[in-house]
């Protein structure tokens, strides 16, 4: 089969490999439909995720037709589902809590190690995103293997098409939780940085669920002005002070709320962060926390501080007082997937949610690296691109 | 529990581990002097000829079910690394023969009977004289908090063995005993939890079965 590898910083191919088998009785292989290039697949394509192999295929938001069901499966061949990017065995007490993306019996036993050092406890398992993560072989391809098949991938009904039901493998669920850890009340003011498909999703989420006021923080003009047409108000940090304009725009008292949609690789020219891009590049590992840093500052005392974004290492300089003077409350986590994938399903069945305004690109598969390559270098018009495995190329 | 300091094996006994129902929490404090309510085996330095690992881990399954697959010694090479058959030869006394997978295609054969058994709670063995690897270990089962299953303790003890042969055998089998009583004790979750062992294999030559399996 055709699937997109990974061979090093910036360099992904599409390459013929091996098709996957049924390996465990609960495995499913699907057969790709529509598969997503997400924001943090950008992470491992600047080299800033470690434990990534040449070779590794690459894909965590994908949807598809079941093709070979597994003994243990509660999948039927023909269905098409979308699958969670998160891999969990809906068995462990994480599971059992709906703490999905905690799930201790999807890394494989001897892959655990790396990050068992680095974060304490380690990683689960998720498609495609480094041997931290269990190395498992991502979506973009034309089949995939699906472990634990009878607990993630959820059916979808004949009658709703990929592009409205593909973002429920991942950013759809993210910005939800996003919003749903910033726990908004009715008179909040929430302020989101970062106006990628995770940031967007959190914007739409928050005023889903009530938010007096949410501000979105970005520089491209065109990502601006989708935040704007979902209902945000807006501010180019490259023209505006973000913290004082938050101060004003809050009444003075500070925004209630804060979500980093934008994780370890900001942009932006502070002093700190400059030095942490110098770090990352030669590889020390450090974190480009500039927008948390932001973030903690603006958010008013007692306030809520939520990140989706995705951070992997350390970080220099972190303000522990403003978070404990302030009396802050932090949320994080990657996404409790499975816990969303059906009242959200719902939603976008009722009509009450529609994220297909994201979609900018749609390429054949053969056309991923080019997909890579314009989603970095064109993030201003690229907003979000979706291989499509059985599209001929042009 | 000194008295096991003479006898044949005579090996980690200031940690407990031929001793019977003698609580680890106990003689770490005795170990430690102080008073620290943590097992022994995470003690910084062990006292003794022999290397001590521990490891625990929590399953939601009932004791009893994980105390007899445990049982079962024959079960065991699913889950452990590099082991690659166990014979029973004796149910009642538990001996055993364990066939460890070891460089160069050899094998190595460690002989066990059970030391001590208490049903749905523990099971000790220990190597038979002559073995080539001295070495004991023991399985815990206790209730974990509310309805969160079992927690399970997995302690090893032995004996870097000497000699050509023993070197090369230590580089695989004691290599690092911590990261594979881990690994074990993981595996041994994931096969109770959710009936099967996560591997991110794509094709079936390529799981860590049929690795160990072209190692040999």
């Amino acid at each position: 089969m055709k699937a997109l590898t990974w061979h090093g910083t910036k360099d992904v191919r599409v390459e013929t490999v091996d098709d996957p088998e049924i390996i465990n009785p609960r495995d499913a292989i699907l057969k790709v439909t529509s598969t997503a290039i997400c924001g943090s697949d950008l992470h491992l394509y600047d080299g800033v995720i470690p434990g990534m192999q040449a070779g590794d295929i690459l894909g965590h938001e994908f949807m598809g037709e079941a093709v070979e069901v597994g003994k243990d499966s509660t999948l039927e061949k023909g269905q098409r589902v979308v699958v969670p990017f998160t891999i969990s065995c809906g068995g462990c007490f994480h599971c059992q809590v709906q703490q999905y993306s905690a799930c201790e019996n999807s890394n494989p036993a001897e892959k655990q190690d790396m990050s068992a050092s680095l974060y304490g406890h380690p990683m689960s398992g998720l498609f495609g995103y480094s041997h931290l993560t269990g190395g498992y072989s991502g979506g973009q391809a034309e089949y995939v293997r699906v472990p634990f098949s009878d607990v993630g991938p959820i059916v979808i009904p004949d009658h709703l098409e990929d592009d409205k039901v593909l973002f429920l493998s991942d950013i759809l669920p993210t910005g939800w939780m996003a919003a749903e850890n910033a726990e908004i009340q009715p008179d909040d003011t929430v302020a989101v940085w970062g106006c990628g498909p995770v940031g967007l999703f959190a914007i739409q989420s928050a005023i889903a669920m009530g938010a007096a006021k949410v501000i979105a923080i970005d520089h491209y003009p065109h990502r601006l002005e989708l935040a704007r047409q979902l209902g945000a108000e807006v501010i180019d940090f490259r023209k505006t002070d973000v913290r004082e304009a938050l101060m004003e725009m809050s009444g003075g008292i500070g925004v209630d709320a804060v979500i980093d949609a934008v994780g370890m690789e900001a942009h932006g020219f502070a002093i700190d962060n400059m030095v942490d891009v110098v770090k990352q590049k030669v590889g020390v590992g450090a974190d480009r926390a500039s927008v948390l840093k932001q973030a903690l500052l603006a958010v008013r005392f007692g306030g809520k501080v939520s990140i989706p974004g995705v951070y992997g290492g350390m970080t220099d300089k972190f303000p522990t007082g403003a978070l404990m003077e302030k009396g802050l409350q932090v949320r994080s986590g990657q996404t409790h997937v499975q816990k969303y994938t059906k009242p959200l399903l719902d939603k976008i069945e009722d009509g009450s949610l529609d994220t297909t305004f994201l979609i900018s690109h749609r390429l054949p598969l053969d056309e991923a690296a080019k997909g890579y390559r314009n989603f970095k270098e064109k993030q201003d018009s690229w907003t979000k691109v979706i291989l499509k495995p059985g599209m001929a190329a042009k | 529990m000194n008295q096991h300091r003479s006898s044949t094996v005579g090996i980690a006994v200031g940690l407990g581990l031929t001793a019977g129902g003698v609580l680890l929490a106990s003689l770490a404090r005795r170990h430690k002097g102080g008073r620290d309510s943590a097992p022994g085996y995470t003690a910084r330095r062990i006292p003794g000829k022999f290397d001590v690992t521990g490891k625990t881990v929590t399953i939601r399954k009932p004791r009893a079910e994980l105390f007899a697959y445990w049982r079962d010694f024959a079960n065991l090479p699913a889950i452990m690394e590099n082991l690659e058959h166990v014979e029973v030869m004796d149910n009642q006394t538990g001996h055993s023969a364990w066939s460890i997978k070891a460089p160069a295609g050899n094998t190595v054969r460690i002989e066990t009977k059970i030391a001590r058994e208490v049903a749905d709670e523990l099971i000790a063995w220990r190597s038979v004289e002559g073995s080539e690897i001295a070495t004991e270990g023991r399985v815990m089962f206790s209730d974990a908090p509310g309805d969160r299953g079992t927690q399970v303790t997995l302690i090893i003890a032995y004996q870097p063995p000497a000699g050509a042969v023993g070197k090369a055998v230590a580089k695989l089998f004691i290599r690092e005993p911590a990261v594979q009583a881990r690994h074990d004790l993981k595996r041994f979750k994931m096969l109770m939890e959710t009936g099967e062992i996560a591997t991110s294999a794509n094709r079936k030559d390529e799981t860590r079965a049929a690795q160990q399996e072209k190692k040999s």
